[in-house]
């Protein structure tokens, strides 16, 4: 399935024009980056404000200099005829001096900024990923994975853009803005006036255009969202559309999306478009309207008002290095808060209740001194259940042997709706527990409970005697393995995908457990052998023999107890074959919950339980069962009826 | 490639020259206002002439609104002529697509065409606006300014001149260089955002193997990497504005202390002083623009050439001249048939078929995985065309028919098999457009879906997701059944397409073929002896050849392969259908 589910934003998508997604409390959110910032970067942080101010210094100075240069050297030297240049190469050297700072403070701010920048970006990364692997499965059954993906690439890249280059770039606008107005203000009252005017015009015009640009942007990403569903569909389709003689119905439906798309992405555009030219016009008319109104003061009283032509110079030149941080402002300023949107997904992930576990009976690897169970410091082959007793302030060990049995247990994935209901059953060490029913029985649901994938709402679970919640998780867990039915593997070499069941497993280990998973064979042929990798989950292997990695990274694991999930997907009988030996000999001298959907699993289990509905409606070997001529009775003899 | 793509802006020729038109109209505004403003100064200011600065100023606040009209202009023509680009765009491709046969669409990955079509055309659709709009814009802004500046004074512009060749040189060097590193990180970073992803579908097994702190360790050992490389690439580029503004400073510097000069020489005016202040601006501003429009076209012509891929391919399979347009019969036969999906290919997939079905046959098809079954019934529809001998249905080559009529009468039902997102009744009028309810409830019985569709809450109106996500496996594959039923084909097609449906309701599935069409010729592909044992004929395939072809009885006496799989199925290996939806 193609995962194209991303929309990559539009033409323009940041910026002009766009529509302003909506923030609740975009205040906190704000000052919980901020937060984040400057607890690990201070004084980078300083560094950067430091530059900011420095820069905006410096180009204001320099902005002030065309005045300086014409009504303090070049005017006073054309008057008075003089040919000294030297007061005129000292102001050159000194605003040189001003220009350098800033030029260093920029490069510095630049520098600085990239490792503020990307450093929160790491540690966000970090606290995303490692809060996320400590989140219940709950969560992940509830969140679409690309919902959880688009935070790690969308999101985090909208807050990169802010932190890197919005944020700065507000800082530096409003320290303009303010230095300008001053000096403006310093230069002349009446023309700050118009300035002021023509801004306050400007802006209104912006939010007009904005407005209905952001309509249209709307329009635009549905038009999207809806061409590009159509898209995936047809292009997964493809050869059924082919076999069908579908194509020119297709193309009808293709063609009415396609028209619908390009009118609203023309208009969203072409709002968006005029912004800029609306904006630069307005900008000059005030510079024209400055430039009439200020020379004719000029003109009338030079000496009364103090106002001249080296003055007016400088003012035209701050009349334009205002309005162009205006308009960044005002850009500037939907970008961050599409930025906060994606920072409100991040922090909700982030915020997030981590799994709990309150269980203390550990797992712990043992051997028999003098007749007694006592902890070892290596690994024997032999476990023990660790259990601390607080009233008596005593250890006690018990051999782990892999009994599991279900009491009345109650189960619901939301407390409204129970999907088990009084399921009870005894495991005893070593035996093979068979499960059967329909999709949707409970199967599956079944066995999640055992690691504690999810928790159960009454009744109680017990392994070798103890409730399953006193035990740690990690390590109930680490005494279950679990082959699922959907093979997972990871990127990487197929010797560690093996090793992922033992970390510290020898390659001598690993070709072991891939012997007894029936492995071995098919692994030797691929064209590196342990060493080919895998990417994709495994894209480049065929379904039975993703199943026998998977049973052989049970096999290293070598745990007490199993959990296996047998596949449905039809593979070739001959892979099916060797993937159900291999399952077999790893189920050998373990207690086995199997999920079960061959004849043979099935037949010679210890115990099989047929669920319906959430229910355990009857238990027992496969010859009681029989006899009982009920449920299971039924399901065994229709089925037989066929093949026979 | 530029050349394919360039055919298709097709109507929006206007628009795309009136853009680069009006561009150039607010570019000339924009540098004739410099040169007013100086004149006030010169003229009007040190004339003392207030009317000439009223003249003058009324005239800038012409051109000032000539430039806006210019300016939405372009936006207004540069939208129309990019979007509608992108429209033609993807009109052509998926057109393209629609006439691709089955080794065309092989060649492209699903989620590569996907890409092509959505994130490809918003590229290009990007990059077409911002070369009409501002490809023109930017070097017609600084040559403009240039020639200003030139005409002012030939030796402070040569300044200009100098800065921009610095500058130039300076930027094509730092992108070159960090266009590498770039790229490099990217790649990198896609890596990671991978292996989260695999995190998030595999969170089953880390946690069952309790490998939260592995896979942390792993992760932040990939962020720290990410985090260097992305340093250093970014390392390269911090300095490019600071460049950029020192060079602005060098600039009014020179000019000021030059043109300082040349007022007391008498050779300058205070008012082109000031705009040659201005168009220092217009043109490095301008040069760092160009820069971005290369940066941006680099990075379109990979989207451009992936979208020229796709409108170039050309279909392998054309109908034929005179194509013959009915079906006789559903009679079938293989001669001397090669076949391979890569026509170079030494190793071909069938070898030597030769084969005859006669019309009305259920014959089952059965052999490992790779044993060429489906290759084998996909060359009766002519999805591929054969590399040697010839197929021929109802005693006439494929090759002859007109592809949709043999299509229509060689109905398959695909291993990989979808429904689209819509009604279930939308779905099965796929196989006839106009076919009645009772039809379409005809086809469901047939093919034991009526049972389930039945019991939804809105039957036959029942909304299927896309990916048909609410349906489960084996009522997706019964509904896809019912739909090809639809289509009364004189051939029946069934690749594997019972393998999640529970062995009674399969049997009663065939059953219901050879009762109620018993003239339509039916092949089952199957993986389950059961499926096929019952077939008038049963093709053994192996490694691309038939091993054996006879019935049941038959095969089991004289057949290896048969009996060897007939005996793990029903020895006590066999499948438990217990999972599977119960009939």
């Amino acid at each position: 399935m193609a995962e194209v589910k991303e929309i990559k934003g539009g033409p323009g998508a940041r910026g002009r024009g766009m529509p302003r997604p909506k923030v609740e409390n975009p205040g906190a959110l704000f000052k919980r980056i901020m937060g984040y910032v400057f607890k690990f970067y201070p004084i980078h942080m300083l560094t950067v404000l430091v530059c900011i101010l420095l820069t905006v210094f410096s180009s204001v100075q320099g902005t002030l200099f065309t005045k300086t240069l014409i009504d303090a050297y070049i005017q006073p030297m054309l008057d008075s005829g003089s040919t000294d240049y030297g007061p005129l190469l000292g102001a050159i050297v000194r605003v040189a001096g001003f220009y350098a700072l800033g030029v260093f403070s920029a490069f510095l701010q630049a520098r600085v900024m990239v490792e503020i920048n990307q450093g929160t970006l790491k540690r966000l990364r970090e606290d995303l990923f490692t809060h996320m692997e400590s989140l219940p499965i709950k969560y992940f059954d509830t969140h679409a994975h690309g919902d959880i993906m688009s935070i790690y690439t969308n999101d985090i890249d909208t807050l990169r853009q802010m932190i890197s280059q919005s944020i700065p770039q507000m800082l530096s606008s409003a320290i303009t803005i303010v230095s300008v107005l001053v000096s403006m203000v310093v230069l002349s009252l009446p023309l700050t006036f118009v300035t002021l005017v023509m801004v306050g015009i400007m802006l209104f015009c912006s939010a007009k255009a904005t407005k209905s640009s952001g309509k249209n942007f709307v329009a635009q990403q549905k038009n999207l969202g809806e061409l590009n569903g159509f898209i995936e569909e047809m292009m997964t389709g493809q050869k059924v559309v082919k076999v069908f003689n579908h194509e020119r119905e297709a193309i009808e439906r293709f063609d009415e999306l396609n028209e619908e798309l390009c009118q609203s992405a023309f208009k969203a555009n072409a709002y968006s478009g005029a912004l800029g030219p609306i904006n630069a016009q307005l900008g000059n008319t005030s510079y024209v309207l400055c430039a009439m109104i200020g020379a004719a003061i000029a003109l009338s009283d030079s000496v009364a008002v103090g106002f001249t032509v080296g003055g007016l110079a400088s003012f035209l030149a701050f009349n334009k290095s205002f309005s162009m941080p205006i308009n960044q402002v005002s850009m500037q300023f939907n970008s961050i808060i599409m930025a906060l949107a994606g920072a409100e997904r991040i922090f909700k992930l982030l915020d997030e209740q981590s799994e709990t576990d309150d269980g203390y009976v550990m797992l712990v690897d043992s051997e028999n001194k003098d007749g007694e169970i006592v902890e070892a410091d290596h690994h024997t082959g032999h476990w023990a259940w660790k259990h601390y007793h607080k009233a008596t302030d005593t250890t006690t060990y018990q051999p782990m042997e892999g009994d599991v049995t279900f009491n009345g247990v109650d189960f619901g994935y939301t407390d409204e709706k129970m999907v088990l209901h009084d399921i009870v059953l005894h495991a005893k060490p070593g035996q093979k527990i068979a499960f059967v029913g329909s999709t949707g029985a409970g199967k599956t649901t079944i066995t999640n409970l055992i690691n504690r994938f999810y928790d159960i709402q009454d009744g109680k679970i017990r392994y070798d005697n103890i409730n399953i919640n006193k035990i740690k998780k990690s390590d109930l867990r680490r005494s279950l393995g679990i082959v699922l039915q959907d093979t997972h593997l990871f990127t990487g070499t197929v010797m560690d995908n093996i090793r992922y069941g033992k970390l510290d497993a020898s390659d001598d280990e690993v070709i072991a457990a891939a012997k007894l998973a029936n492995a071995h064979s098919f692994i030797k042929r691929l064209p590196e052998g342990y060493d080919t990798m895998l990417t994709g989950d495994g894209a480049n292997l065929s379904q039975g023999q993703r199943q026998l990695l998977a049973i052989a990274r049970a096999a290293i694991a070598d745990p007490p107890v199993l959990i296996l999930d047998e596949a449905t997907s039809s593979i070739d009988t001959r892979t099916e074959k060797i993937v159900q030996d291999g399952m077999d000999r790893l189920m050998k001298g373990r207690t086995t919950f199997v999920i079960a959907h061959r004849l043979s699993t099935v037949r010679n289990s210890d115990c099989i339980i047929v669920l319906e509905h959430g229910r355990i409606i009857e238990q027992g070997t496969h010859d009681e069962l029989i006899a009982k001529k009920q449920k299971y009775y039924q399901l065994y003899t229709g089925m037989k009826s066929e093949t026979a | 490639m530029l050349k394919t793509l360039l055919s298709q802006v097709k109507e929006y020729k206007l628009p795309s020259i009136l853009t680069p038109v009006c561009m150039l109209g607010e570019v000339v505004c924009e540098m004739v206002i410099p040169i007013l403003m100086a004149r006030i100064v010169d003229i009007g200011i040190y004339g003392k002439n207030m009317e000439y600065i009223f003249e003058t100023g009324g005239m800038m606040i012409v051109i000032a609104i000539l430039g806006l009209l210019c300016g939405i202009g372009g936006a207004y023509f540069g939208s129309k002529a990019s979007t509608g680009f992108a429209k033609n765009l993807r009109k052509a491709m998926f057109d393209n697509i629609q006439t691709f046969s089955f080794s065309n669409i092989d060649k492209f990955s699903t989620s590569g065409l996907v890409t092509r079509l959505t994130t490809d055309v918003t590229n290009i659709q990007n990059a077409y606006m911002m070369t009409l709009r501002m490809a023109m814009r930017a070097p017609s802004s600084m040559i403009v300014a240039m020639v200003m500046s030139f005409i002012i004074s030939p030796r402070l512009a040569s300044i200009y001149f100098i800065a921009v060749l610095f500058l130039s040189v300076v930027i094509m060097f730092v992108m070159n260089r960090a266009s590498k590193y770039f790229k490099e990180v990217f790649e990198k970073y896609d890596a990671l955002n991978e292996s989260v992803q695999e995190n998030v579908s595999a969170i089953r097994v880390v946690k069952a193997y309790v490998r939260e702190d592995y896979e942390n360790d792993k992760f932040k050992k990939a962020a720290l990497n990410i985090y260097n490389m992305f340093v250093k690439a970014e390392m390269n580029v911090v300095y490019m504005s600071p460049l950029m503004t020192g060079t602005v400073y060098a600039c009014i510097l020179l000019i000021s202390w030059f043109g300082a000069h040349m007022i007391v020489g008498g050779e300058l005016s205070t008012g082109n002083l000031m705009s040659l202040l201005t168009y220092c601006m217009n043109i490095l501003m301008s040069l760092m623009f160009l820069a971005v429009i290369f940066v941006m076209l680099t990075m379109a012509a990979a989207s451009g050439k992936r979208i020229a891929e796709v409108i170039e391919e050309k279909a392998d399979l054309v109908n034929p001249k005179d194509p013959v347009m009915e079906v006789a019969d559903g009679s079938i036969s293989f001669e001397n048939v090669d076949f391979a999906y890569d026509k170079e290919s030494d190793e071909p997939v069938l070898k030597n078929i030769n084969l005859s079905i006669k019309s009305g046959e259920t014959i089952g098809v059965i052999g490992g995985t790779g044993s060429a079954k489906s290759s084998l019934v996909n060359l009766i529809s002519r999805l591929y065309d054969v590399t040697a001998g010839s197929i021929k249905v109802g005693g006439v080559d494929v090759r002859d028919y007109d592809m949709e009529v043999l299509r229509d009468q060689v109905s398959v039902v695909l291993q990989k098999n979808v429904l689209f997102s819509g009604t279930i009744l939308d779905n099965l009028r796929w196989g006839k457009k106009d076919a009645t309810i009772d039809e379409c409830k005809r086809a469901c019985e047939m093919a034991c879906a009526d049972e389930f569709i039945e019991r939804m809450p809105d039957g036959y109106d029942t909304v299927i997701e896309q990916g048909g996500t609410n349906v489960s496996g084996g009522q997706r594959q019964r509904l896809c059944i019912a739909r090809a039923l639809l289509k009364k084909p004189k051939i029946l097609i069934l690749d594997d397409s019972t393998s999640a449906v529970d062995t009674a309701t399969d049997a009663k599935i065939r059953k219901a073929f050879a009762e109620e069409i018993p003239g339509t010729t039916k092949l089952i592909i199957a993986q389950r002896i059961s499926s096929v044992q019952n077939c008038d004929r049963i093709i053994v395939m192996d490694d691309g050849q038939i091993n054996g072809f006879g019935s049941h009885e038959e095969l089991l006496k004289n057949n290896n392969i048969y009996r060897e799989v007939y005996e793990s199925q029903t020895g006590g290996s066999g499948d438990a259908d217990f999972d599977r939806p119960s009939a």
